[in-house]
């Protein structure tokens, strides 16, 4: 399948630009509507955030119906899907440490890099500071516990 | 209900980015998942590819609409550099984030996904209510 590789990449780029248009669009790339949904004692509570999900969902659900019914990808010989399905302390763990993150500063990943094209100098801090506390987890964090 | 359009508009157009990306290149739009595996040096034409699609986001909408989205970050710089280190470490250990789990899980029907989205949403939720009462 590697006369596919090029084609895999440029469609890589094209959804990457459709999901950073798309979070453009949403609102999504302004902490303070992601906040405005996570903080409830606003006084100003504002569901967009919801919606975002919602009709992110609503699109996804019978795209993954119609994979389920595929044996492979158009561009791979294989789909490449998480295989795991025990809920355990790491992923909520992880989960509330992100959650906790995001409900500081009103970033989480997808935003913080697509807003990467906009200059902002904490835009720059938040998306070094996550690289970091990736790495960090990838190989101190996940290599000491043995994960 | 009319300005709840642009969100649901754009959700929509996350949903079929994360399928285009998954039934054409079989994997899933998790952007921590692709960071993560970028900064490790996995895969990284794709990655990198979707990287730079997911920046042109912002100019692309500018064309479309004349000028750039919103962004305004009210938190203080330390506060900013301990919201990213929280992220970065808490994405990867628990497998995924807003995309990945909460878009993608949710429509696969992952229990670990709606494990993970509803402790990620409980902790943003408590947290962002948290921070308003110390302001």
């Amino acid at each position: 399948m590697n006369g596919f590789a090029a084609l895999r990449i440029a469609v890589a780029l094209l959804a990457g630009a459709l999901f950073g248009f798309g979070l453009s669009l949403s609102g999504m790339l302004d902490p303070a509507r992601v906040l405005g949904f996570l903080n409830l004692a606003s006084g100003h509570w504002d569901p967009s955030l919801a919606f975002v999900l919602g009709g992110a969902v609503l699109v996804a659900v019978p795209g993954v119906m119609l994979q389920r019914r595929l044996r492979r990808p158009l561009l791979d010989d294989r789909f490449h899907l998480p295989a795991k399905t025990e809920i355990d302390g790491r992923l909520v763990a992880g989960s509330a440490l992100f959650g906790a993150g995001w409900g500081l500063a009103g970033f989480c990943p997808g935003p913080a890099v697509s807003a990467l094209s906009m200059g902002l100098v904490p835009v720059f801090l938040f998306v070094a500071a996550m690289a970091a506390g990736m790495m960090l987890h990838d190989r101190v964090i996940a290599v000491k516990c043995g994960a | 209900m009319s300005v709840y359009w642009p969100p649901l508009i754009g959700g929509m157009l996350l949903g079929l980015s994360a399928v285009a990306l998954l039934l054409l290149d079989g994997r899933i739009a998790g952007i921590s998942g692709i960071v993560g595996r970028l900064l490790g040096g996995g895969q990284v034409a794709l990655n990198a590819a979707f990287v730079i699609g997911l920046m042109s986001g912002p100019p692309l909408y500018a064309l479309a609409f004349g000028s750039f989205p919103s962004v305004t970050i009210a938190a203080s710089w330390p506060l900013v550099l301990l919201a990213g280190l929280a992220v970065g470490i808490g994405t990867r250990m628990g497998s995924g984030c807003t995309s990945g789990h909460g878009i993608l899980g949710l429509a696969r029907f992952s229990r670990r996904s709606l494990a993970a989205t509803a402790t990620f949403l409980f902790a943003g939720v408590a947290m962002a209510t948290l921070m308003e009462f110390l302001r």
